[in-house]
């Protein structure tokens, strides 16, 4: 298996957290991971993306110039990377903050209105998770339980309550797939 | 027959290269006795500068290293780190300290690295030739002064003990000089006390040591001596800047 | 097997030096390697007689290097392009006073303030010695996060072997890149002791003196032949990777994170029928000329990569003596090389 996912957003809204459980969640099932930030100054309130690998094979180039999957959470981020996306790739596109139609039609859209969904859980900053969420179910790149794993993992354990909502949002997140 | 004078343990049996009538000579025996009196020789690892005590590392008794010019504070933080139980000790010229190493010697006082610094300013580069020092007085001619330091193009003289002592950290500083038995006497002591400071771990000492360099002043040593009393000291006082039991 | 772990780069760096116990680090925080410089502050102040110093330059850092070095500390200093520039004043003191040291370059693009993002711009400075005299460092190129750490450690037995500094050049991208890394046990007994030469306490020996210059030039001739001795005994040290290099169309030579951009673009070529080879030098000094000497003999046409405007080619051109034409592909400023580029110039040439 092999899945090239670019991750891209504003700053703040959580896409290196995303990209990094996917890639924990990879290794913890044994498979080869990377992931690669963009940084800079625009890691400080501007966009920011970031690019994540999973296969069986071992990982060439961490730079990937045309992903096969795309997570958009803002337009700006849509602008600029669906023309990237190879045929028959994913886009999951974070309904919420999209006011456009996808534009390509050689490539599968997963429409997810993550901030509403994050707002209907009380915390517009599990977006991130719900839209990681729809992507997972869609992609089966990973598990959920494993992604679970990586969540405990990652955050402080003490944080139970953070972690239970986070879950929770994952879960609303996969339903859009699996309904 | 009665042993009336001996030369230090803490000297080697090399003889010294310096000018006649420059201090070193003397500074580099008072810092022996220093070391002899506490006791601290074999313990002791001492940086000599890049100027003309760049060969300091021949004639004391103990390890010692040759430090990039202005680097020794860097490098005696270094050394310090690894062996916290040995004393260090650097020996830096006024250009090495004042000039290219102030960057250096500022932040290991302000950290209160547990170091003695012995500072010798003679107000001018010696082993380049006699360039302006950071030290040259105003209107001093040198090399590079040729018309006389000028405060309006070159600034004044820096005192490195007075901009030492408004840190917090430094737990012992004094500027000392040597052109009367009784200022060497005074400076005996004050090597002394810096080099005990550290023994006892109580942080950062300096002790300015001002000195003559009758070759680059084109004065006799008498001479040098004579200007050295009634020129720099005027401008840079004697005494003791800081003396802090302890460093909070 | 041992735990498996995600790690950033620069942070995998951190935990090698101090699994190969290091135990003294002193730096000064640049661009794109800062996560390195604050996990040492976080590890070696947790570490009972550590030392972790943030520097007030990057000049300072390199000189408190050279004291713990020479009084027999295991000892790190990290910086970026800029900062390393700075340190090499310092690097040159430590390679004639024959001290081990570790130093990370995490480069960036240059000259000048250049970039933030990742480039190759230092190799010349990294091997044919940055600063002042006749000194050459160990140069380690890594090109994964397992890498980083297994090279770092590589770093320091080889700096105390030879006596002479070892620089780890990696770039941005290696540094902020998060993979998956294993530590392998580390047996601090195998660091050697440094007691018959380190400063410290000389009661029951003579004084000891290190001193990296001596005025006489005859003199100095000789500490700087006995470099050379050393230089050529480092050549046996020589390490690299061969992909695919069984009668390959061409061969690409690439170190660090290009030579896996490469690895793709060798993956997108075989399903275009083309065949491309890849020598990966792992070592930059020892440069591994022979294995690229030889490989000329057989293969006619060499794609040298680089993230610079060409820098290690003058070393495949040495290796490969007039034998086979040697082209070059590089970008600079900080721009990543994709391996459809690099795809295109392997078309371009074997046309």
């Amino acid at each position: 298996m092999l899945d090239e996912i670019i991750i891209a957003g504003f700053g703040g809204q959580g896409v290196l957290l995303m990209g990094r459980l996917i890639a924990q969640a990879g290794m913890l099932e044994g498979k080869h991971v990377a992931w690669m930030p963009s940084y800079g100054p625009e890691m400080r309130g501007g966009t920011a993306n970031c690019t994540v690998i999973v296969s069986s094979e071992e990982v060439a180039s961490p730079v990937v110039p045309n992903p096969i999957t795309l997570i958009a959470m803002n337009q700006p981020s849509l602008d600029k990377f669906e023309p990237m996306v190879v045929k028959d790739g994913i886009i999951v596109v974070n309904q919420s903050l999209v006011s456009r139609d996808i534009s390509r039609d050689d490539i599968q859209v997963v429409k997810v209105p993550a901030n509403d969904i994050a707002n209907e859980l009380g915390n517009l900053r599990v977006a991130n998770m719900v839209a990681l969420g729809t992507y997972i179910a869609r992609s089966k790149s990973v598990k959920m339980e494993t992604v679970f794993e990586a969540l405990e993992q990652t955050l402080d354990k003490r944080q139970e309550k953070i972690i239970a909502l986070n879950k929770e949002a994952l879960k609303r997140g996969e339903k859009i797939v699996t309904g | 027959m009665k042993e009336v004078f001996t030369k230090p343990k803490a000297l080697t049996d090399v003889p010294f290269t310096y000018c006649p009538g420059c201090h070193h000579g003397i500074i580099h025996r008072l810092v022996a006795e220093a070391m002899d009196d506490l006791n601290i020789t074999e313990d002791t690892i001492g940086i000599a500068p890049v100027g003309c005590a760049v060969f300091a590392y021949l004639f004391f008794n103990c390890d010692m290293i040759v430090a990039a010019h202005g680097r020794a504070p860097a490098t005696a933080t270094g050394i310090k780190r690894v062996r916290p139980d040995n004393i260090v000790f650097s020996y830096q010229g006024d250009g090495d300290l004042a000039s290219i190493g102030t960057a250096e010697i500022v932040h290991a006082a302000n950290r209160g690295e547990k170091i003695t610094v012995i500072f010798v300013n003679n107000a001018i580069y010696g082993m380049t030739g006699g360039q302006m020092a950071p030290t040259t007085l105003q209107g001093q001619i040198t090399q590079t002064s040729p018309y006389g330091r000028d405060s309006r193009t070159m600034g004044m003289p820096i005192r490195i003990c007075e901009l030492l002592s408004t840190l917090n950290s430094p737990a012992y500083i004094e500027r000392v000089a040597l052109t009367k038995p009784a200022y060497i006497v005074k400076a005996k002591k004050a090597i002394k006390k810096a080099f005990q400071f550290q023994v006892e771990g109580k942080g950062f000492s300096l002790v300015e040591v001002l000195s003559t360099c009758p070759t680059n002043w084109g004065l006799s040593p008498k001479e040098a001596n004579e200007w050295l009393n009634e020129k720099m000291i005027p401008y840079y006082p004697l005494g003791e800047f800081k003396y802090v039991e302890e460093v909070s | 097997m041992e735990e498996r772990l995600l790690m950033k780069g620069n942070e995998a760096i951190g935990e090698a030096a101090i699994h190969a116990g290091c135990r003294y680090y002193f730096g000064y925080p640049i661009t794109p390697q800062s996560e390195l410089i604050a996990y040492m502050a976080k590890r070696l102040l947790k570490i009972e007689g550590a030392t972790f110093l943030q520097a007030e330059s990057e000049i300072s850092a390199i000189n408190m290097v050279y004291g713990a070095a020479a009084a027999g500390g295991r000892v790190m200093t990290s910086s970026s392009s800029p900062g390393i520039s700075l340190k090499q004043e310092g690097i040159s003191y430590i390679a004639c006073a024959e001290l081990p040291c570790v130093v990370v370059n995490v480069m960036r693009g240059g000259p000048g303030l250049g970039s933030i993002q990742p480039a190759q711009g230092d190799y010349f400075q990294a091997t044919k010695g940055g600063g002042h005299g006749d000194y050459r460092l160990i140069v380690l190129a890594p090109s994964s996060v397992q890498e980083l750490v297994d090279l770092t450690i590589k770093a320091f037995d080889l700096a105390d072997k030879y006596r002479n500094p070892a620089m780890l050049l990696a770039d941005g991208l290696l540094g902020q890149m998060m993979e998956p890394v294993q530590f392998k046990e580390f047996d601090e007994k195998s660091i050697p002791s440094k007691e018959s030469w380190a400063l410290g306490s000389s009661k029951g020996r003579e004084p000891r003196r290190i001193v990296p210059f001596d005025l006489d030039p005859v003199e100095l001739e000789k500490i700087v032949n006995r470099l050379k001795q050393k230089y050529q005994d480092m050549q046996k040290e020589v390490e690299y990777e061969l992909v695919n290099i069984d009668n390959p169309d061409i061969v690409i030579v690439a170190y660090g994170s290009i030579a896996r951009i490469a690895k793709t673009t060798i993956q997108m070529a075989k399903k275009e029928g083309i065949n491309i080879g890849l020598i990966r030098p792992i070592t930059l000094f020892p440069f591994p000329y022979k294995v690229i000497e030889d490989t000329a003999d057989n293969v006619d046409k060499f794609l040298v990569t680089e993230m610079s405007l060409g820098q290690m080619i003058e070393d495949v051109k040495i290796a490969v003596k007039g034998k086979a034409e040697v082209s070059f592909y590089g970008r600079t400023g900080g721009v990543v090389i994709s391996p459809v580029e690099i795809l295109e110039e392997v078309k371009r040439l074997l046309k």
